[in-house]
């Protein structure tokens, strides 16, 4: 067994509504999985299948070996699961929460004790354990569920939207947190923000109406976009458009734009290579003067928008 | 089953209860609707015996109206915040769930029914009682409490609002207590064989506890309060396990 989850031809229909469409994908121990796709591409959905909450229609998943619908006790024990708006029993505090969930998870005595410690200071709600949930603020409920499911040390970590509603600092700090415990784990985070592409994932799954569209790593992702390794340049000997029609001749470039703020052109290389050093010995070769000359990383959000929406061109 | 799980299930229900006043406010109803009943509608004083057949006699009554309110938020609650995902993905069965959940709402029923031991010993000040009888009452009457339990457990499990679970699970109480009143038997005499009749009777909550109360087990009683928590609990299971995610 290499893949800590397994999930293959997964699908759930919700009467004619196909909300997830046969997907495949695996996650690896040490791996953090970005579920990207916009609202209702069936993220939610295919977590809760994972986690055991939703039946599929079709297909299997299974979790460090375990078949979820075989052995969903076996499953579930190796699976800690934050699920979509972090829910929890709001009349209870933090701290009668916790020591509930290290109940059902099998802790007791001191090995409860510490277990409920170390959740609590991990996901950073030390200084509310004993307030009422219900009375928390957002960042605080979100990170009770955090600890709620890091709190047995689980190998699978699936979190629905983790940092959805926090501020900056409360992202971060999730951030920081997931990072911190990616090693020795596999963990699957669902998200539509794209700068968490970056700063969480080692790996990228793009699902738009239930079906996968994209598996492959970050980078891989952004070199899908047309801007990447693009070049910006400013050359201050010669004006813009006449600059655009000589580089625009060159033969490993594809394109150029002139930017509509008028700072300089976009160079477009051809099979998204990198260009800079040689489109730098062109310009020099013609004695101008380059005041700034940049390549771009791939823009994510048009990616984003190219692959969950490519589909709907097409369709009726 | 695992019995830790149960366990552990039902401490979190039970003290649920008293995280907000809503337990408070139930234990004080209870025992002030008993004790009515008790003295006023059951004529305590003036029947002149020594046994609290006034007080188990209410409680078929008191309970379609009090225990829908107990019933109602064990499952539409968990349904409405949500917190039903983070339930039924943490290690446990269904039946776990359900049962500890039950069990929390009976233990806490149970308890308010013990805090009714001033009349226990008022009764006992005041003549010579037949203790035994008395315990088989206070049994009784705690195995009919876990029948609408059941009935009100399985039915807010088929719904996020705790409103509606309280109203369906009081008119489905009250068809089970009706079944056996002498106007409903009655109706159904005048036309329907005698077999029907005894049949509708025999499902009533009132022919079961009345032995009941007045002191006298049957296996039978017994057994039908049993088979009804068993039937409305697994039932109960089912709709949990076919539909939490709706």
């Amino acid at each position: 067994m290499t893949s800590a989850i397994e999930i293959n031809d997964l699908a759930k229909h919700f009467g004619e509504i196909k909300a997830v469409d046969g997907i495949n994908f695996s996650v690896k121990k040490g791996e953090v999985l970005g579920f990207l796709g916009p609202n209702g591409a069936g993220k939610s959905t295919t977590m809760k299948m994972i986690t055991g909450f939703l039946t599929p229609t079709q297909g299997s998943v299974s979790v460090c070996g375990y078949n979820v619908l075989e052995k969903p006790i076996a499953a579930k024990a190796s699976i800690g699961y934050l699920p979509e708006g972090a829910p929890a029993y709001a009349d209870m505090t933090p701290d009668s929460f916790l020591k509930f969930i290290a109940d059902i998870r099998g802790f007791s005595g001191k090995a409860k004790k510490d277990a409920v410690i170390s959740a609590a200071e991990r996901a950073r709600v030390m200084e509310v354990m004993f307030q009422p949930i219900e009375t928390l603020s957002k960042g605080y409920k979100r990170r009770v569920g955090l600890a709620q499911a890091i709190l047995h040390n689980p190998p699978v970590l699936i979190m629905d939207e983790p940092t959805d509603g926090l501020d900056p600092n409360q992202k971060y700090e999730v951030r920081t947190l997931i990072n911190e415990m990616a090693q020795d784990k596999a963990i699957i985070i669902s998200t539509h923000i794209l700068e968490e592409v970056h700063a969480l994932c080692t790996r990228n799954v793009v699902i738009s109406r239930g079906k996968v569209e994209f598996d492959g790593t970050p980078f891989e992702l952004e070199a899908m976009s047309r801007y990447h390794n693009a070049v910006v340049l400013t050359v201050n000997s010669i004006d813009n458009s006449a600059l655009a029609k000589f580089v625009g001749n060159l033969d490993f470039v594809a394109e150029t734009e002139v930017l509509s703020s008028g700072q300089g052109i976009r160079v477009f290389p051809k099979d998204g290579k990198h260009i800079t050093i040689n489109l730098s010995e062109k310009i020099r070769e013609q004695g101008w003067e380059i005041a700034s000359l940049y390549a771009e990383n791939g823009r994510l959000d048009e990616v984003f928008r190219a692959i969950t929406t490519k589909n709907t061109a097409g369709a009726k | 089953m695992n019995m830790r799980n149960i366990w552990f299930i039902m401490k979190r229900e039970f003290n649920g209860y008293f995280a907000t006043p809503v337990a408070y406010v139930f234990i004080i109803i209870f025992l002030l609707l008993a004790g009515f009943s008790t003295f006023y509608v059951g004529n305590f004083f003036a029947r002149g015996e020594a046994d609290l057949y006034p007080f188990f006699s209410m409680h078929p009554w008191l309970y379609v109206l009090l225990i829908p309110a107990i019933s109602m938020r064990l499952w539409a609650e968990e349904r409405k915040s949500g917190s039903i995902e983070l339930l039924m993905t943490l290690p446990i069965s269904v039946f776990e769930a359900v049962i500890g959940k039950f069990l929390a709402a009976w233990a806490f029923t149970g308890l308010a029914l013990i805090l009714n031991f001033p009349l226990w010993i008022t009764v006992n000040y005041l003549g010579n009682p037949d203790n035994g009888v008395i315990f088989t009452g206070f049994l009784g009457s705690l195995l009919m409490a876990g029948g609408f339990l059941a009935i009100g457990s399985c039915i807010s499990a088929t719904t996020k609002n705790q409103v509606i679970a309280f109203v369906i699970s009081l008119v489905v109480s009250l068809v089970f207590v009706l079944a056996g009143f002498g106007i409903v038997l009655d109706f159904f005499s005048s036309w329907a064989p005698q077999t029907l009749v005894n049949a509708i009777s025999s499902f009533s909550f009132l022919t079961h506890f009345d032995a009941i109360s007045k002191g006298v087990i049957d296996m039978r009683d017994m057994l039908y309060f049993a088979a009804l928590i068993t039937i409305w609990l697994f039932a109960n299971a089912l709709i949990v396990y076919a539909r939490k995610a709706d």
